[in-house]
């Protein structure tokens, strides 16, 4: 049968699964969007290609399935440059397809014209474009296949206008031209035991647990293996969910942010069980005071990831659900052999996470601590809901505090830290999961404002997501930045909460619009929003400004030192400019660094 | 840093050097010299990559190169187990007076003169970096006028072979 390159796109996209695309057409890309209007294909139609691109990821996120996006050539393609990235940094798979001048027009600097395949490159795990008619079933079926296995990530495939147009004998390939592309699947047999035999004979193991197990969908393959060999368990910002957070093994997040007694279990620890985690300098701080004591069991899909920050004792190359299940088998064949002499660190890690629990002071009356706005809307909402998070603050706090309940609940932008990510991956997530699980984005005031036009596309094609802004009217992370390391100076860090008035955009797009100013009315109105199923609903929450997050080990510092609270850092900054009077300071002071010990400074990451 | 050198089997496909190219720079890892060329099979270019690195990052720069999709194969060539040889061209000053003091040293050197000229003498020599390093200094007391240099390449020496092990299928069932 003949048909022509369009045709084939379409043809194609729904050879591979793909149900659902997420788009905004133009110039180089409308022979496309005709067939479109035939095709099995449901289109959401985004209000700018970074829209698309996110929605796409958040679909991947909610779903494990390939997110696709579709735009046009030049200023659409650049759009979606950002996305890319995010999805290559968080490995989310992405399909995106871009139209592009004419092939007799390439490199003529024509209209609309970008260097699409050399500006993406580097964000992508693998892009194309697309030289001719017949080859377009060809590099979509292995685009997909490239952005769906092994460790997942963005593809794009950039297409010329007059190739969509000409027609060819539609013929779907056999097979995979691949021959440099081969994941490894199975973990090795000895290193799988070799890692047992460590496990075994550790005292003080801790698993550290990463988005790899998310993606791989391993999630009941981990429980079996905690609960087997009873090893704690902790869980990066991109595995919140992997293990249910009211689990007695569960420690909480490592890092920066993290949960103290999930920090002191990796520095304690004499054994790391890392399953598709990265090593990535928010959890690890100065790597050469990053679990100084522990021997390392590293799984990974990627084998650059293995000993790329952290020298590793047994590597494990294979997919997180294969390898954690060869784990479990080997371990279950040895019996009681396999099971760790490790109660003592269980004990210790039970008595450290009651004695440094998360903590705020939330007036009873007034001020809205963010801290109980996360924990309201949580409430409100309850474990069903996927909540989807922007990046700062707000998305800190939702880690922390949210009691995680199953994997792909927690959505969010962890390597690339994309503010404007909420908004348009709420919106995928809640395409993927349908119309009976509840999605929340929980998105800062400035994140929000970065693609909040988004809601137009929820609206349109009826998308009923709740929009929770956490507006404390300032990009709060950065200004707790300057409190911390630039003496309060604050430099352009203030926005305002009234602007824009978030309940006047409700009302612009028609959609509900609630507002919470006081604590006194925080539970009401949130229980309000929940109640609104059927179409988008936008919820205000005016916060405390002033508010930080603690616990906090600054960048590039020794995990050894967590500051647990904004107190404690005063105590400790105040301490050290008393008893520093001499030739430290002064030091200090020519090298331009103020008066704050170098435990506390910003670091250069 | 050390140099260490890197024979490359490659899909030969558009785009296929600057997405190398690309990976070194955003890395941040050094290339001392690159050579690429077709080989035997004309779906496979081969490249002979010379980087200046520790072995730490020599590893990770191996395992980045193995994430590109039309990467297929790659080998460190130990510089005792392997014949590694630039091809240099120089272009030097030397009227009809001094060609044969010139031509007197092209001999020593097993170099050969390629191309001359009223007062010019073009000298092409093979061999490896050590001995086109020996003779560029005899040359610049002429006055260099010009000189290229191709880049290191490097095959294993007996009976090794980078195609050992894989043949290398380019359809491939899945």
């Amino acid at each position: 049968m003949q048909v022509t390159g369009a045709q084939a796109v379409m043809r194609s996209l729904e050879e591979v699964g793909v149900d659902v695309v997420f788009g905004y057409p133009g110039g180089a890309i409308l022979p496309a969007y005709d067939p479109l209007i035939e095709a099995d294909l449901t289109h959401v139609l985004v209000r700018h290609e970074q829209g698309a691109v996110h929605a796409a990821e958040g679909y991947a996120h909610a779903s494990g399935k390939v997110g696709v996006c579709i735009v046009t050539s030049g200023p659409a393609a650049t759009n979606l440059v950002t996305g890319l990235c995010d999805a290559l940094m968080d490995s989310v798979p992405v399909l995106a397809i871009t139209g592009q001048v004419a092939s007799t027009a390439i490199g003529s600097d024509a209209f609309q014209e970008a260097d699409v395949l050399g500006i993406t490159m580097p964000v992508t795990k693998h892009n194309e474009l697309v030289t001719s008619v017949e080859r377009i079933p060809g590099a979509i079926r292995e685009a997909h296949h490239i952005a769906s296995s092994g460790r997942p990530g963005p593809v794009l495939l950039d297409i010329p206008k007059d190739i969509l147009n000409q027609s060819f004998e539609w013929a779907w390939p056999q097979h995979l031209d691949l021959p440099g592309y081969r994941p490894t699947v199975r973990g090795h047999g000895r290193q799988v035991r070799d890692a047992v035999d460590m496990i075994a004979a550790a005292r003080k193991p801790v698993v550290y647990a990463g988005g790899g197990l998310v993606r791989a969908g391993a999630g009941d393959e981990l429980l079996d293996l905690v609960e087997l060999l009873d090893l704690p368990v902790v869980t990066t910002l991109m595995a919140r969910g992997i293990i249910p957070e009211s689990h007695p093994r569960a420690l909480g997040m490592p890092g920066m942010h993290g949960h103290y007694v999930a920090i002191q279990a990796l520095q304690e620890a004499d054994l790391l069980i890392t399953l598709g985690a990265r090593f990535d300098d928010r959890v690890t701080g100065d790597l050469d005071h990053f679990a100084p004591h522990a021997k390392v069991i590293h799984v990974d899909v990627d084998p650059a990831e293995i000993g790329k920050n952290r020298h590793v004792d047994v590597p494990i190359v294979g997919d997180a659900k294969v390898v954690v299940g060869q784990l479990v088998k080997v371990a279950r064949d040895r019996g009681e052999d396999a099971v760790p002499d490790a109660g003592a660190w269980r004990d210790h890690l039970s008595e450290v996470k009651q004695d440094h629990p998360l903590w705020c002071k939330q007036p009873d009356e007034g001020v809205i601590k963010p801290q109980t706005a996360i924990q309201a809307v949580h409430a409100a909402w309850g474990d069903d809901a996927v909540y989807v998070a922007g990046v700062g603050q707000h998305q800190m706090w939702a880690s922390q505090l949210i009691p995680w309940s199953r994997p792909r609940q927690w959505i969010n932008s962890g390597g690339l830290g994309t503010m404007g990510f909420a908004v348009p991956a709420a919106i995928g997530a809640k395409v993927a999961v349908g119309r009976d699980t509840p999605v929340v984005a929980i998105d800062g005031d400035g994140c929000f404002q970065m693609t909040f036009q988004e809601i137009a596309a929820a609206v349109q094609h009826d998308i009923p997501v709740a929009f929770v802004v956490i507006n404390n009217g300032v990009l709060g992370m950065v200004r707790q930045w300057q409190t911390l390391f630039y003496a309060s100076r604050m430099s352009e860090t203030t926005m305002g909460q009234d602007l824009p008035d978030l309940v006047k955009i409700a009302d612009a797009y028609g959609i509900p619009g609630l507002r919470a100013s006081h604590v006194g009315e925080l539970e009401s109105v949130l229980s309000k929003a929940a109640a609104i199923t059927d179409q988008p609903v936008l919820v205000d929450i005016r916060v405390d400004s002033d508010e930080m997050v603690f616990p906090m080990v600054p960048a590039g510092g020794s995990n050894d030192n967590v500051i647990e609270s904004a107190d404690e850092w005063l105590t400790m900054a105040i301490a050290d400019t008393t008893e520093a009077a001499t030739a430290r300071e002064r030091a200090n002071h020519d090298a331009g660094l103020g008066r704050i010990g170098r435990e506390l400074r910003e670091g250069d990451n | 840093m050390h140099q260490h050198t890197l024979s490359v089997l490659v899909e030969n496909r558009p785009g296929v050097l600057a997405r190398i190219a690309g990976m070194f720079s955003r890395r941040s890892y050094n290339i001392h010299s690159l050579a690429v060329g077709p080989t035997d099979d004309e779906h496979v270019s081969r490249l002979t990559i010379v980087v200046g690195t520790d072995p730490v990052h020599l590893e990770q720069v191996i395992k980045q190169l193995n994430k590109l999709i039309h990467v297929l194969k790659i080998i460190e060539l130990d510089p005792a187990e392997s014949v590694q040889m630039e091809l240099q061209m120089v272009k030097v000053s030397a009227d009809a007076s001094q060609r044969g003091d010139l031509f007197a040293l092209v001999d020593v050197f097993g170099a050969e003169v390629v191309d001359v000229d009223a007062d010019t003498v073009t000298i092409a020599i093979a061999g490896n970096t050590g001995r086109l390093g020996r003779l560029t200094p005899l040359l610049e007391t002429y006055g260099i006028r010009e000189m290229v240099r191709s880049g290191t390449v490097a095959i294993a020496r007996g009976d090794r072979s980078i195609t050992d092990g894989s043949k290398l299928r380019l359809q491939r069932v899945v």
